[in-house]
């Protein structure tokens, strides 16, 4: 855990709303993107990082075009009657207390713009409608705090007009990108996707050494071969999922998870090392090219392996891409088969796996846990795992607790629908905004601190590689451990007994515990 | 681009204070750049920068958090084959803050 000079949050038995503090967030602004990047993505770029020459024009020609493309933005900038229920919604503001990420304040950055230009009573009353002209203030503005907006739409579902501020901020960064102040980290990572088929930039030999390790450890640690296969033409499962899997732990375990289920289920599966990653950083950056491309790789992987089905592995945005979008992007899917959910969720492959009674699941493997879970929020409010309305709630706490005794929910206003954002979602999980990522985690971290007070959670799950990675930098900031974040399917794999899991496995697991 | 200057000489690095070009490194960079954020560097310290490096040269990327614990692992004993024992070692994260002193990229996305 890294030192800062700035002040953690403290957590509360119940949430309060802090007093407004104006201007408390200013100073956070990540790292605007260098030309390499900006030119990778096929963005402009200003001297120095700056705007571009005739940047106001361009901002206007987007806005115009966005308005006229994406009916919801007009709405959306056109609806808002100020009623004050999203202020105290958003997780930053909560975290945070400065105004600015109030959604309807952040909204405001871009809907007074719109205003001033877009509208007769902006173009000739403009203060009498708080219409202002685009400044470059204005611009730093909206880079700061659209940039404090992990686009997770929890305030969304308290607007009585569903007024979506995730959306206004994914538009405001792509004008913002095609003006020269495109943000690093996704524009980092997006072209890595396109080169070398990952966000990490894993390249193949890396990644095969990576699985062959995995396949090593799993077989010291139950005696029995699971494969980890990739590139397999032929086999009817492809698996999509983040390449944090490959790499990060707790999402490794996660991994371990699905391959044993796999194998469990006797199908043939593979990953590919084109579409080596679930994640679709397009979608944060609100930019459709890049999202369309990233798709096309699962389409174009897919078809040159000749599989049947994919699946997706946990991950939270990526799922929201694929459940709306897989088919407009990168469809129609008629090659694969007809029988299945196209694209399918892994944990409805598990859970059907459970319901059909084909697993061989000792719940007793996690007695040493007690449970909750914390919904991601493009799963719980922008995507739905299994086929009845709120089953992206019910279908992960079903498959917990087949393979967990000991579970507790957090408190209700922090679950299901009304889930907190870790803090890192959105493209925010950049070391640069770790201050904003530390704080906009408090009210998540106060329901578990009080879920484990009152129930004694000692860990909680997560489908989303980008929680998990958020969660194991910000919990030992609120004073728990890194380790306390785990894997749904990490459960899985512990519970799952296959055939073959020997004697020899149990003696090394005891001399783990011993030591 | 800012730089840091190190035995006298002046090497470009990145917003973070990652080395812009990773052939340029030497040992003395990463002790340069561990001793600004007051982190002591023990044998088992370059232990696992070395191995990074190697590595990194190999596979053109920091080997995932397995690969280097179970590496970890077979070098130091199996005790230290652990992703705690990296903390201990590199409190602001194994991936990162050796990547740096090693001179090698950050790993990015969702990590």
């Amino acid at each position: 855990m890294a030192k800062v000079d700035y002040v953690i949050p403290e957590t509360h038995e119940f949430p309060i709303i802090p007093s407004v503090m104006e201007g408390a967030m200013a100073h956070s602004s990540p790292f605007i993107a260098g030309e390499e990047f900006q030119t990778d993505m096929g963005f402009p770029s200003g001297e120095d990082k700056g705007l571009v020459d005739d940047w106001k024009n361009i901002f206007l020609a987007q806005l115009k075009e966005k308005l006229s493309k994406y009916r919801s933005l007009l709405v959306f900038m056109d609806t808002c009657v100020k009623c004050g229920a999203c202020t105290d919604k958003c997780h930053y503001f909560i975290g945070t207390a400065d105004p600015k990420n109030m959604p309807v304040a952040r909204q405001d950055l871009l809907r007074k713009v719109y205003r001033r230009y877009f509208t007769f009573a902006g173009k000739w009353f403009p203060k009498l409608v708080g219409a202002i002209d685009l400044t470059e203030e204005a611009i730093k503005d909206m880079y700061d705090y659209y940039h404090q907006c992990s686009e997770c739409r929890r305030c969304a579902v308290f607007c009585p007009f569903g007024i979506d501020t995730a959306e206004v901020t994914m538009a405001a960064r792509d004008m913002l990108a095609h003006i020269g102040m495109g943000q690093k980290y996704s524009n980092q990572i997006i072209p890595k996707v396109h080169k070398i088929g990952n966000n990490l930039g894993l390249p193949e030999p890396a990644l095969i050494d990576t699985l062959e390790g995995l396949e090593e450890e799993v077989e010291e640690d139950i005696n029995v071969k699971v494969r980890f296969p990739l590139d397999e033409k032929g086999a009817e499962i492809l698996l999509v999922t983040p390449s944090a899997d490959f790499f990060a732990e707790p999402h490794i375990d996660g991994l371990i998870g699905y391959a044993k289920v796999f194998h469990a289920a006797g199908v043939t599966w593979t990953m590919s090392s084109k579409a080596s990653e679930a994640a679709n950083f397009g979608l944060f950056i609100g930019n459709y090219e890049h999202m369309r491309e990233i798709s096309l790789r699962i389409r174009d992987a897919a078809k040159d392996l000749g599989v049947k089905r994919i699946i997706f592995g946990e991950c939270g945005h990526a799922w929201r891409v694929a459940y709306n979008h897989l088919n407009t992007l990168a469809g129609p899917w008629d090659f694969l088969d007809q029988n299945y959910p196209i694209p399918q969720h892994i944990l409805e492959f598990t859970k059907d796996c459970l319901d059909r009674n084909i697993l061989n699941i000792d719940k007793t493997e996690n007695d040493h846990m007690t449970l909750t879970f914390h919904d991601s929020c493009n799963i719980a409010r922008a995507s739905r795992i299994g086929d009845t309305p709120g089953s992206q709630f019910t279908t992960p706490r079903q498959v917990i607790k087949a393979v967990c005794n000991n579970f507790h929910d957090m408190s209700a206003d922090t679950i299901n629908d009304q889930t907190f954002c870790c803090g890192g979602g959105g493209g925010l999980l950049t070391d640069d905004l770790m201050e904003l990522r530390i704080k906009g985690a408090l009210p998540r971290m106060e329901a578990l601190k009080n879920v484990s007070k009152d129930y004694g959670v000692t860990h909680m799950a997560a489908i989303c590689a980008i929680c998990k990675s958020q969660f194991t930098k910000v919990l030992p900031y609120y004073g728990m451990t890194m380790d306390q974040i785990v894997s749904v399917h990490q459960l899985v794999s512990n519970a799952i007994i296959l055939d073959g899991q020997g004697e020899e496995a149990d003696d090394s697991d005891d001399a783990e515990a011993a030591a | 681009m800012s730089s840091i200057e190190v035995n006298g000489k002046s090497f470009e690095v990145d917003e973070e204070g990652y080395l812009a070009n990773l052939n340029e490194w030497e040992p003395a960079i990463g002790a340069a750049m561990a001793a600004a954020e007051d982190q002591p560097l023990s044998d088992e310290h370059w232990d696992i920068i070395n191995f990074l490096r190697e590595y990194y040269e190999e596979y053109q990327i920091a080997p995932a958090v397995r690969v280097l614990t179970k590496a970890v692992g077979k070098r130091l004993g199996k005790d230290k084959g652990n992703s705690k024992y990296l903390y201990e070692l590199f409190p602001y994260g194994p991936g990162k803050q050796a990547c740096k002193y090693a001179g090698l990229p950050k790993p990015t996305g969702c990590v």
